[in-house]
Formats: C-alpha cells, structure tokens, sequence
C-alpha cells in the first residue's frame, strides 16, 4: 500500500468525521434556540405569579426567618467511612442540568471508558500470553493491514459521536437564558471572601467569610466548607446568578449544582443556576487566587420563596420584589403627576420654541 | 545530502590532520563549551535527573501536607525558606509557590530537557547517519539557556513574591494573580525564567529541524525515519510554533507588571482572558510536546522487543502530524469556566474528542505490532507496556474531560489532576524511563541490572497508581486543585495517595542504585545488545559510540526500509 491511499483514506475520514459532527451539532444547537424561547416565557409566567403572590402573604409574617440547621446539608461530599461507594463518584446533583450531566456521565461516558481501558488491558494481557517469546519463537513480518486500520479509525469517530450527541445537548441547556425577570444575585470574589451582592433586592451584599474549624464543628457542619453567612437564594425558580472578581479572578463552584463559573476581574459572568431542592449546598473557590484560596468556600442556602423573601426583608436596605413593584408604582404614580404639570408648562415653552424657529426660518 | 557529506568530510579532515581519531577535549572544554551532540545530550539527561530529583522533592512536600486535613509541614517549610513559619499567609503562599516550581520545574526542566534535550540530542543525529547537529554551538547555547532559566526560577524563591517568598501563580501564571496580585520581583523571575528556557528551547526546535531535514543519511527519506525522529521533527515544529506565543504573553506579564501596561488589566482596557487564550495557544500544544518524544521512543521499543517491524508506520507517523494540527486548535478547552459562550464551547468539545482518534491509531497500532511478535520483556518493553495501558487510561479521562458541559462540574478539581499525571507522570515518565533504559547501555557503555530496572517498574508502577487513582474518586467528589488543605471527607483517600508517594519514592532509590551499579560495576554493553530487533543506525555502532561517529556516512539502501536500516544486502538469487 502506497501513501496517496493512505492520504486519501484519511481524508474520507476527515470529511465523515466533519459530516458527523455537523450532522451532531447544527440540530442540538438549533433545537436548543427553538426550546429555550418558549420554555423560559413560561417560567418567566410562572415566576412573576409565585413571587408577587407568596412576596405579599410573606410580609404580613415578616421577621420569622431561621436558618436550617446541619440537618438540611444536602450538597457536600461524602466520607469514605460514612459510604465507600460514594464517596468515589459525584455527588448528588440537586438541579435538572447537574441530573443531566450526571446521567450522561453515569451511563455513557463511565461505560465506554471503562470498557475501552479493559479491551486495551486485555489486548496486552493477550499479547503477553500468546505472542512471549517462549510461546512464539517466530514473529510474524506483518506491517500493515489496511482493512483494520480502517476499522480502528472508524469505530472510535462512531463512539465520539455517540458521546458528541448529549454532549453538545447538555451544553445548550447549560446555556439557556434566564427568564428576563429571573431573580439576579451577583457573587463577587474577593481575596479571600464571597461577597454575595442581590441586585434585584435592594443591591445589599451580604459578606461571607470562612467559619473556623471549631466555629464550624460547634454548629455542627463541615470544616473549611462552612461559612459565617451563606448565599440565600429561592428554590425552584431559574436565578440568574452572576460571578465577578473584584481583585483576581476567582471561580464559583458548587459541586451538587453541576455550577462552576470564573469571576474575572473587568468583566461579568452569568448563567442560569436553578435549584430544585430546599437545602445547604457547599462549594468553593476553584481558580487559584493567592495565599487564602483554600480557605473561601461558598454556602448555598436554597429556600422558599416566602422565606427567601423573609430573608431579604430582614437584611439591610433588603427589598422583596413585592415591596420594590409596589414602590415602583406609587414612583410610577407620582411621575405620572408631575408629568402631567409638566407637560402643561411645556406647551408653552413650546409654542414659543415653534415661534423662534419660524422666526429664524424666514 | 552531496552538500552535506562534502561538509562532514572536511571536518574528518582536520581530524586526520591532527591525528586524534577519537580525541576528547579536556573536562572543562567537553562540559561546559561542548559542541558534541552526545555529550550535549548527556548534560541534558543529567540536569533533567537533578531537576526531577528537586522537583519530585517538592511534591513529596505537597503530598507530606496533603496526608492528613489541616496545615501540618507548611509552618516549617516557611522557616525553612528563612519566612515566618506563624503567618497563616505565608503558609498558603508557600503552598501556591511549592505548587508552581513543581509544575514549571516537571514541565521545562525535567520532560522537556529529558525527552528533547537529552535523547533528542543523542538519538537524532544517530539514527539518520548524521555526525553531530546542524548547529553544533547553537547546541550548546540551547543547554547553558535552560540551566540559567532553571537557575531564575530557583533564585525567585529566595525573593518576595507578594504575602512571601517566591512565586505562587502556578504554573499558568495567569493574570491578574501574577500581575497586581504579586508584588515583589519573584513572579518576574519565574517569567524570565520561562523566558530563558522557552529561548533556548525555540534554538533548539531550529536546531532538529535543520538537522532533520538535511542530515539524514544517503537514502534515507523522510518515509524511511525512524518515528523516534519523526516523533522530535513533529515536536520541533510545535516548539517553534507555541514558544514565540508564551513568550510574548510573558512579556506582556512583565510590562503589565513594571513599565504600566494594561495588556491584561481590565481597568486600562486590557483582559485578564486574553493572557489566558495566549498562554493555552501555547500550553496545549506544550503537552503534545512533553508526549510525542516518548511516542517515538515506544514505537522503536516495542518494534525491537517484538521483533516485528512497526505495524502501520505511516500511519503512525501522520497521526503524530494529526496530533500536532490538532493540537493547535484545542487550546480553550482549558478555559470552559471562564465564561465562554455557548458556540465556542461547542467548538472545542468536537475538537478535543478529535484528538482522540490518532491517539487512538497509535495505541491499537503499538499493540498491533506486538501481535504476532516474539516478544522479550526486557526493562523497556516493560516500561513501555505500562505506557500504552496508563497512557490510555489518562486518555479515557481525557475524553470524559473534554465534554464542556461535564467538565463544569471537573474543572480544576483532582480529577483533572489525576488526568494529566496519567497522561504526564505516567505517559510521559514512563517513556522516559522505557528510553533510558533501552539506550542507557548505549549511551554509557555498561549495564544495568535488568533485575533492578523491573523491581524499579513495579514498585514505580503500583506507587504511582495508589497516588494518582484515587485523585479520580477526590475530583469527582469536588476537592479542588491548589488547596493545602481539605475538609474531613476527603482524608481517606488524600492519606491514600500520600501512600502511594513512598512507594513511588522508594523505586526512584532503587533506579538511582542501579546507575550506580552500572557506572561503577555493570559489566560492559557491546554494539548491538539488544539483538535482532534492533535495526536503527545507532546499534551499527559501538556502545558508547565513538566522540565523533559516522566519519563515513552510511548508506540507506533500496532493501532497507523504514524499520531497518543495518541489515546486509539480502544476497540476491
């Protein structure tokens, strides 16, 4: 076999394997555009109506907030003596794009890897058996074999595909715009600290610092994860949750969320983060970010929303959505008055303006 | 080749002339201003042990402190490099800058030195007839660069990096940690350091590549190179390609840092990622540089201990080109958190699973030349066979890795760790190992004891398994890289790893014995030692070959192919 038929070989590959994944991408991505339009309207809807509505039932019973205790740690990882098994693997994913991931995870990539590492380990082990020098005194002159050469370049593209399929999936769900009226809350990495900034909720930020190892054993909850004033956030809506560094950059992420996003300085990160259970989730600075980048994790409290709402009532300069709409029109009220007055005293500067103009025209 | 031959028998010439047909300069002469490119090749092999003993050294620091939670050895270190040991901050820096010497020294100073510098250097001009380099000074200048860059990068500890001593931005140096993060002059000494070993390494690239391309012997086209060679001519070109990128991303560094540019620095109009896409142009194709040595190197093993011809060599040959096209394209996928949008992180999904196909054609090729071989499992057969099996394992990983979405959840945790010291640590490592034991007898003249190189193989093998596996099991469970310390769920298999340290540590005792054992006693290797197999042009010579070797070039004959250059002309009928 001469190298042109080789060449050419290689080059129906390449444009199998371009055809392939086009063929795997252009659909998911567009499938992707057309779902995530609808799909948000609707959470968007359903938002609007659960927290105007439970915003106003939380505020005749305001002040009666507490925060969970150990018991409700739902995202952390597992000790090896608590369960061996799991303590090997991820940790329980607590949002529909984490159940994802994981799935995808669990049932493709583990058993195509696992399966791809023995079928090598078992072709060595073969070979040592069967071709040692003790077993075969004579080696064989063969150097190629066009045919399974062929074979050895097209299953794995066919595997790849299979893999690029989900793959390329999971990411447009991963990037799916929230809902325009999603609740913003803004982390921003400091050295070495959280600042957990609510954008839609009066722009307080609450300051969160590691707690020490006695500190944190004391309340019951794992050292080096747990902080002195966690991240509230509401359950089961979309949050649209933005990352910045405020210094160097810094990396938000939570390992049961299926969440990682870099905060960088100069310029504003943000995904969608929607948590389906009510619970503690841990999580830490994951890009190296000086002397103390060990010692910055992040707490997660996911809530209600009328304790979410509790919550930021509590906090100062806190405003729930409820209270802002309802601040915004009597705004909006106002304005609306003083337009009016000033629109009448307009008509006349109007009129005079109009006249200079004529004036100046002729 | 007419041009060459008339140049190299000027230079037979003035040997005869002088009457030394095997002179050697004096010891300072041939050391320190050499221009021979075995004893160039030496000086590599040499500074990549010291620098690997020192850079291992650390790692057995990093693993000493990662053995249980909590901040046990960090304190003395610090007083140890004259801090103050009661800081907390300082311990942490002294963390990040243990962390950062182990990478930059593992990755410039002892992979790069070992596998281009040191067999590189010996092996190329040996295996396509060529007498020395193109550029023999030039040869030199490429060494004497790399020590002074590891000498910067030893000397920035010793200085103020910011909360302490020395530079703590790992290895990637990224912006603005290692810009207005770091103040003091140690992260400008890490830069130069790179600086001065990516120089040497861009004159060295130019070196291979003109002495590849017109040096090979009579006869030998690029079709009948050894992949050993072919394998360095791939990896050259990536130098010369990635280097000037660094280095021009560090030198923004340095500006950023001292004469108030804004390159990286968002306030002045600059971008923190723009530092990070120069630095993974450079650093992605950078990892095929520290592998593709030792694919070459596995390829001539495993054809000499089989017997067998390597199966599929062009194949072989263009998948180390394919590697190398592909491996320029790749590079953001070590940017997925960084807050790329959603089509460029689709891109480089598609892109790096690419990558695994040629792998993939090297790895079933490789075992495709063992079948049907007669195979004799000499130390770097040994070696080598735990290469194809680790390496595939770091690849499998790889793949899971390259899947954007998943790698949300993986990036920058231990699983990425445990993924490229398998691909690294283990792929890298153990074609080096395989190399050194295949030519050492070559090189030295004498023996190693072939019991000790595998005892070395086990021990190393089980020791770097117990520390890397587990690393899998700590990333998935979310423990991040770059962390002294850890929360009281992930002891078990953070003691686990630390474990496997000793007895990694403990087989490096044993290959250090058996250097000793075989300068001092081994007993004296002849020409070809390895026998049948062995068909590249440096077993037609002696061992050690002669100070200047090939003073007739030798002939590459039309029964001669790419996997045998030194038998007999076959008697014809």
């Amino acid at each position: 076999m001469n190298f042109g038929e080789i060449a050419r070989n290689k080059l129906n590959f390449l444009t199998m394997l371009l055809a392939a994944f086009t063929v795997a991408i252009v659909p998911a991505g567009a499938a992707a555009q057309e779902i995530s339009e609808p799909a948000s309207t609707v959470d968007a809807a359903e938002v609007e109506a659960g927290s105007v509505a439970e915003g106003e039932a939380v505020l005749e019973e305001a002040g009666g907030f507490e925060h969970f205790g150990p018991d409700r740690i739902l995202g952390q990882p597992t000790s090896s003596e608590e369960d061996m098994l799991a303590s090997m693997t991820f940790q329980d994913q607590y949002t529909a794009n984490g159940e994802y991931a994981l799935w995808m995870h669990d049932a493709i990539l583990m058993p195509i890897i696992v399966v791809i590492s023995l079928f090598v380990l078992g072709l060595l082990l073969w070979v040592v058996a069967r071709y040692r020098r003790s077993a075969n005194q004579v080696p064989s002159k063969t150097s190629h074999n066009t045919l399974i050469e062929i074979v050895w370049t097209v299953i794995p593209v066919l595997i790849l595909v299979v893999i690029a399929v989900p793959s390329i999936s999971l990411l447009a769900k991963q990037y799916q715009s929230p809902p325009e009226d999603a609740i913003t809350i803004k982390a921003n990495g400091y050295q070495w600290y959280w600042g957990y900034e609510y954008v839609d909720n009066g722009g307080f930020e609450v300051i969160s610092n590691m707690l020490d190892e006695s500190e944190a054993l004391d309340a019951g909850e794992p050292h080096q994860l747990a902080v002195d004033n966690r991240m509230v956030v509401p359950v089961g809506v979309p949050i649209r949750l933005q990352t910045f560094g405020s210094d160097v950059i810094h990396s938000f992420g939570i390992p049961s969320l299926w969440f990682k996003l870099d905060a960088v300085p100069g310029r504003i990160n943000e995904k969608i983060l929607t948590i389906e259970e009510e619970g503690i989730y841990y999580g830490q600075c994951m890009e190296l970010c000086g002397a103390r980048h060990g010692y910055m994790p992040i707490a997660i409290e996911a809530r209600s929303m009328e304790d979410y709402n509790a919550w930021v009532a509590m906090q100062p300069g806190g405003m729930t959505r409820a209270q802002i709409e309802a601040e915004e029109a009597s705004a909006a009220a106002e304005d609306a008055a003083s337009a009016e007055d000033a629109a009448e005293a307009g008509d006349d500067a109007g009129v005079d303006e109009a006249e200079a103009a004529e004036a100046e025209a002729a | 080749m007419a041009t060459t031959a008339e140049g190299f028998d000027a230079h037979h010439e003035d040997h005869a002339a002088h009457d030394h047909g095997d002179h050697k300069p004096g010891f300072f002469a041939r050391w320190f201003m050499s221009t021979n490119h075995k004893d160039i090749g030496t000086l590599y092999l040499i500074f990549a042990i010291v620098a690997g003993i020192i850079g291992g050294a650390i790692s057995g620091l990093m693993r000493w402190e990662l053995a249980e939670p909590g901040l046990q050895i960090m304190g003395q270190v610090v007083n140890f490099m004259g801090g103050d040991g009661s800081s907390f901050d300082q311990q942490g820096h002294m963390w990040n800058v243990l962390i950062t010497a182990h990478g930059l020294i593992m990755v410039f100073f002892m992979v790069m030195p070992a596998m281009i510098g040191g067999f590189g250097n010996w092996f190329v001009p040996l295996m396509i007839g060529a007498p020395d380099m193109a550029f023999p000074r030039m040869n030199n200048i490429s060494f004497w660069l790399t020590v002074a860059g590891f000498l910067s990068l030893l000397f920035s500890l010793f200085v103020p990096g910011g909360v302490g001593m020395g530079a703590g931005t790992g290895w990637t140096v990224y912006a603005p940690l290692s810009t207005s993060g770091s103040v003091g002059p140690a992260v400008d000494f890490a830069i130069f350091s790179l600086h001065l070993a990516g120089a040497g390494s861009i004159l060295g690239a130019t070196n291979f590549i003109t002495t590849i391309f017109n040096m090979r012997a009579p006869g030998m086209t690029l079709h009948k190179m050894p992949l050993f060679v072919w394998s360095v001519l791939v990896t050259a070109f990536l130098l010369l390609l990635a280097l000037p990128v660094l280095a021009a991303a560090i030198t923004m560094l340095i500006t950023d840092r001292n004469f108030g540019t804004t390159f990286f620095d968002p306030a002045g109009g600059g971008d923190p990622l723009l530092y990070q896409h120069l630095f993974w142009f450079f650093g992605h194709p950078e990892v095929y540089i520290m592998i593709l040595p030792g694919f070459g190197m596995i390829s001539q093993i495993v054809a000499t201990f089989s017997r067998k011809p390597v199966f599929g060599y062009l194949g072989m040959a263009y998948a180390m080109v394919a590697i190398g096209v592909v491996g320029f394209i790749v590079w953001a996928h070590h940017m997925y958190t960084v807050g790329l949008d959603v089509n460029t992180k689709m891109y480089f999904t598609a892109a790096t699973m690419v990558i695994a196909v040629p792998t993939g054609i090297k790895i079933f090729s490789w075992i495709a030349t063992m079948w049907g071989g007669s195979i004799e499992f000499k130390s770097p057969m040994v070696w080598a066979m735990g290469f194809i099996f680790l390496f595939t394992v770091g690849g499998v990983t790889g793949v899971v890795l390259a899947n954007g979405g998943i790698d949300d959840n993986l990036h920058d945790t231990y699983y990425v760790v445990a993924h490229f010291h398998y691909v690294l640590s283990m792929g890298a490592v153990f074609s080096l190992f395989a190399g050194f034991y295949y030519w050492f007898p070559k090189m030295s003249g004498r023996w190693h004891s072939e019991f000790l190189s595998h005892v070395h193989f086990w021990l190393f093998f089980i020791g770097v398994n117990v520390i890397f596996f587990p690393q899998h099991f700590l990333g998935l469970q979310g423990m991040a890289r770059r962390y002294p310390d850890y929360t009281a769920a992930f002891e078990y298999w953070n003691q686990f790893s630390s474990y496997g340290y000793v007895i990694m540590a403990g087989s490096m005792v044993i290959f250090f014995a058996n250097i000793g054992y075989a300068l001092f006693a081994g007993r004296r290797a002849e020409g070809n030692y390895w026998g049948e197999g062995a068909t590249t042009l440096e077993w037609s010579l002696s061992s050690p070959p002669p100070f200047h070797q090939f003073e007739t070039l030798p002939v590459i004959e039309d029964h001669h192919n790419a996997d045998d250059h030194i038998s007999a002309k076959p008697a014809t009928a």
